[in-house]
């Protein structure tokens, strides 16, 4: 179990979680990124950019 | 084989790559991070072939001359992500290609914009050549908004802003096409429908399964060559005579919407594609 860095929420990770992901708090529907594992870490996520996605 | 998978933040699309992966034997995954990279121009990076899903476009097409110059096979190629990250680079492709697209029209000024806009006839769009999710798209349906949104992008835009990439409006009826190219087969399509003029999933468009009939397919891969072939989607409209048109093609594809929807394992297409890239090049 982690912490959301926004709300203090609980943030539970699935099994399968890698470096990266993105993730949404259940609590406060923030965007967090998992910035690491061991041990786990988390961020609010980036806010998207001009160039990004499709 | 090693496969390098270039991405920045993962979501959902690149999870079900990620396990789509595991389904091939043989087959190791290096995690390569745009946010984390350094290219010295020498040293290739332990790989057979990359995989690019980075989010961001100007990362993405970067590195991708970064690897293929040192000898990496590259999934898309930089040419396809050179082409299809920017519109007019895209319409050109079409165009020599044969390929039917809406009327375009480009401009470097204010007054030349609006005289295109003119030429062309209301209603009109506006798209920054460079630019995705449906974001900054203008519909302009008047003269008095067209002046104004030129003048707004001239003194409130970067200045890739004022190359005035302009498209003659569409009417499809609340929907457009969004198919999916792997290789040499168009392997599923979704229709894409809103209330907004903007069918964008992004925006808030619902997919739904769409047949991939032979005149799409046949749009779909004669789009997919022109802007040099892989792993595309091509958003389609279809007009009013049963015709259609490519609007856009896009090389990083999200399909997180379109798997089941459509019924086909899109993840599973895209690696089992990027893999036999790589070992072709073996």
């Amino acid at each position: 179990m982690s912490t959301c860095p926004v709300c203090d929420g609980d943030v539970e990770l699935s099994g399968d979680a890698v470096e990266g992901e993105l993730i949404e708090c259940p609590d406060c529907g923030s965007e967090l990124e998992i910035t690491g594992l061991e041990p786990v870490q988390l961020a609010e996520a980036p806010e998207a950019e001009e160039d990004w996605g499709e | 084989m090693r496969v390098g998978f270039l991405h920045s933040l993962i979501r959902k699309d690149e999870k079900l790559l990620l396990e789509a992966f595991k389904g091939f034997g043989g087959v190791e995954l290096v995690m390569l991070d745009d946010r984390q990279l350094t290219f010295d121009l020498r040293t290739p990076p332990p790989v057979d072939v990359v995989l690019e899903r980075s989010i961001n476009h100007s990362r993405a097409m970067h590195a991708l001359k970064l690897f293929e110059a040192l000898g990496i096979r590259c999934v898309n190629t930089h040419d396809v992500s050179r082409v299809c990250g920017d519109k007019l680079l895209t319409s050109i492709a079409l165009a020599d290609a044969n390929v039917p697209q809406p009327q375009v029209r480009i401009a470097f000024t204010e007054q030349s914009a609006l005289q295109a806009i003119e030429e062309l006839g209301y209603p009109v769009v506006l798209k920054p050549a460079v630019g995705s999710w449906g974001r900054l798209l203008s519909k302009v349906n008047d003269r008095e908004a067209a002046e104004s949104i030129l003048e707004h992008k001239t003194v409130l835009g970067s200045y890739h802003h004022s190359i005035f990439y302009m498209q003659k409006y569409v009417e499809k009826n609340g929907r457009d096409i969004r198919s999916f190219v792997v290789g040499d087969e168009c392997i599923a399509a979704i229709y894409r429908t809103s209330g907004h003029w903007i069918t964008n999933t992004a925006r808030g468009a619902t997919a739904r399964g769409c047949p991939v009939t032979p005149a799409i397919a046949d749009l779909s891969l004669a789009a997919a060559k022109a802007v040099g072939g892989g792993v595309v989607a091509i958003d389609l409209f279809e007009l009013a005579d049963g015709s259609f048109q490519v609007n856009e093609v896009n090389y990083t594809m999200e399909f997180k919407n379109s798997i089941d929807t459509t019924g086909v394992n899109i993840p599973q297409h895209i690696a089992a594609y990027a893999v036999a890239a790589g070992k072709a090049c073996r």
